[in-house]
């Protein structure tokens, strides 16, 4: 127990990381999305510090697990965790959004050692996430997949065709996660376009549902040491209620804060509110 | 010029105009890419093809019956069928992604953009039954601006075939060509103008299939049979000399095959697809900014939707058989 309690206070330490980093990286771009990141940052923390199975010294290792960010919108607070783990030199996130820089605001593949594909257009993501998980199948290779879905992205028409395919495929090495944190660009999902009943959906295109907490790590933990087989017949999504902007308390839940960003004294108030938390965290 | 392909049942006699898909796919002998596919695919293990619920229509079925795990039909979903083939070639295989070119180079313009070309993947996109060639379906099914939308895609290699030899010869150069490759294909009925897969052929370099001093016709996929008609009445009857280029590759472009058909004076493009911003338009760009001086005329579908009609009756009403193409050159000699 003294480990897992261990790892969990580094997993919330690196949570609030990502949080900070992304602070500080949307100050030099001036315009981000902090409310898309910090409803992931526990999802984030979770996956590159204890689920993945990766290598930084080799990002195209064949069996390495991928990571596809089909919310692409929140790769900033992505690239700290990737420099932090080791794929690249954390001085180069300095260059963030600057002409010429490898990290724009949404991540590209060719330019980012760690990033396993180019995304920012809503929709395609789950769809590429069929692909390599029909790819390890070919290749005959036992690495999963997992991708990360906004809600709002479950407009898309798209992420049901791959939805369907990868039910028919019996992808069992298909993970994805819905970071449900109730807000899009318009305002509350509820009022722009209602995606409930979310887990009704999911289950009738046939995939192993499973709804959890975002935010609350121990549970989340257990929920991806159970995760089935890859070589098993179901994938499965997990529909993880978050709140978007999470901890800042002038941030939580509004879809104002989607994309923006903080004058440098709100800066200082939510960097304050980060501290608050990470101090009260057991 | 042969008048025979392997495969084809003797005996069986198919209407130009037919539609019936079970019949008519049966009898088109030239949808030979899921045979060419197949054979490849034995010594590439990385080769996978998907298919949108056609595989009877492209006979894509040849490769499914020898390489059932290497194929997928991905039902009517096509948009998921080409991110899904991206995710496949970011893992390291080689996918090969067919449906009818109105629903891959149209609707699916995005997918390809974004997923596709922008991380510069080696996915090929199997588009088939381009241009006019469904006929009556109408314009849901036809395909007159995907050249113009491939095109302007960075990294996007562009070709349209004329005939199975071509297609073949095409296939098996893509197997180790880097980044994505977008196949203009036809509906498989057409006549070869090749006799054999040519040999030296290479993605952007175009290939002199008659030489002329008095004019060129430069042309790409279907429309390159009648421009070779063409010519032989225009030789016949009016005693020119008329070149023919088979301008398969419309991005990178032959510059060189170009300007040296401007040479000859007179330039006709011809293509089964809007004049705006296809062949004609590329063709148009290295002249210009060449200060070629020559005559010059776009031939083609005139920016409108094709009228209802069988085929081969439309082709004779866009002028995009022999008649028409010999026509198109006269007004511009």
């Amino acid at each position: 127990m003294q480990d897992r309690q261990a790892l969990l206070a580094t997993l919330q330490n690196k949570a609030s990381f990502c949080r900070r980093e992304t602070i500080r990286l949307i100050a030099i771009a001036k315009s981000g999305h902090y409310g898309s990141v910090f409803s992931a940052a526990e999802l984030f923390a979770l996956l590159y510090y204890h689920v993945l199975r990766y290598d930084p010294t080799r990002p195209d290792w064949p069996d390495r697990d991928r990571f596809i960010l089909s919310k692409g919108h929140a790769a900033v607070g992505l690239y700290p965790l990737l420099a932090d783990v080791g794929f690249f030199d954390p001085a180069l996130l300095d260059t963030y959004t600057r002409l010429g820089s490898p990290f724009g605001d949404h991540p590209d593949m060719r330019l980012i050692p760690g990033i396993d594909f180019s995304s920012g257009s809503l929709g395609h993501g789950l769809s590429v996430g069929v692909g390599m998980a029909l790819a390890a199948r070919v290749t005959g290779r036992s690495y999963r997949v997992y991708v990360l879905m906004g809600d709002g992205e479950l407009d898309e028409g798209q992420v049901w065709e791959a939805a369907m395919s990868a039910a028919h495929y019996r992808l069992g090495n298909l993970v994805a996660i819905v970071d449900r944190n109730q807000v899009c660009v318009d305002g509350l999902t509820a009022d722009v376009m209602d995606p409930e009943p979310v887990a009704d959906k999911w289950a009738a295109f046939g995939w192993r549902v499973q709804e959890v907490d975002g935010h609350d790590l121990d549970t989340l933990l257990d929920r991806f040491a159970a995760l089935p087989d890859p070589a098993s017949a179901q994938p499965t999504v997990l529909i993880a209620h978050t709140v978007a902007g999470k901890p800042v308390s002038f941030m939580e839940h509004r879809f104002e804060w989607h994309l923006g960003y903080l004058a440098p004294e709100d800066q200082a108030r939510a960097l304050a509110e980060l501290d608050e938390q990470v101090g009260g965290e057991p | 010029m042969t008048q025979s392909f392997p495969g084809q049942h003797a005996g069986q006699v198919l209407h130009p105009d037919t539609w019936d898909l079970p019949t008519s796919t049966r009898l088109a002998p030239y949808l030979n890419w899921g045979r060419v596919l197949a054979d490849l695919a034995t010594e590439h293990p990385e080769i996978v093809v998907l298919t949108a619920d056609l595989k009877q229509a492209n006979r894509l079925t040849d490769f499914a019956q020898v390489h059932p795990d290497r194929f997928f039909d991905l039902g009517i979903a096509e948009k998921n069928m080409v991110s899904a083939a991206a995710g496949m070639a970011a893992a390291g295989l080689l996918p090969y992604a067919a449906t009818y070119a109105s629903f891959i180079g149209l609707l699916c313009a995005e997918q390809i953009r974004t997923d596709v070309c922008y991380p510069r993947l080696p996915v090929r996109i199997l588009a088939h039954h381009a241009g006019i060639a469904m006929g009556f379906y109408g314009s849901s099914h036809h395909a007159t601006e995907d050249l113009a939308i491939l095109r302007s895609f960075a990294e996007m290699t562009v070709f349209g075939t004329v005939d199975p030899y071509l297609t073949e010869a095409a296939l098996r150069a893509s197997v180790h060509y880097p980044g994505p490759i977008y196949f203009r294909l036809g509906r498989g009925r057409e006549k070869p103008v090749y006799d054999h897969p040519p040999a030296d052929f290479a993605f952007g370099r175009a290939i002199t299939m008659r030489e002329g001093h008095d004019a060129a016709i430069l042309a790409t996929g279907l429309p390159l049979q009648a421009a070779l008609e063409a010519a032989e009445t225009l030789t016949a009857e009016d005693g020119l000399s008329v070149r023919v280029i088979d301008l398969h590759t419309v991005k990178p472009l032959d510059v060189e095959a170009v300007l040296a058909a401007a040479s000859t004076g007179v330039v006709l493009t011809v293509e089964e697809h809007n004049i705006l911003g296809g062949l004609g338009s590329a063709v148009a760009e290295v002249l210009a900014e060449a200060g070629a001086r020559c005559r010059f005329r776009r031939h083609g579908i005139r920016d409108e939707y094709a009228l209802i009609g069988p085929p081969l009756a439309l082709y004779a009403h866009y002028g995009l058989d022999g008649p028409g193409i010999a026509r198109a050159l006269r007004d511009l000699l």
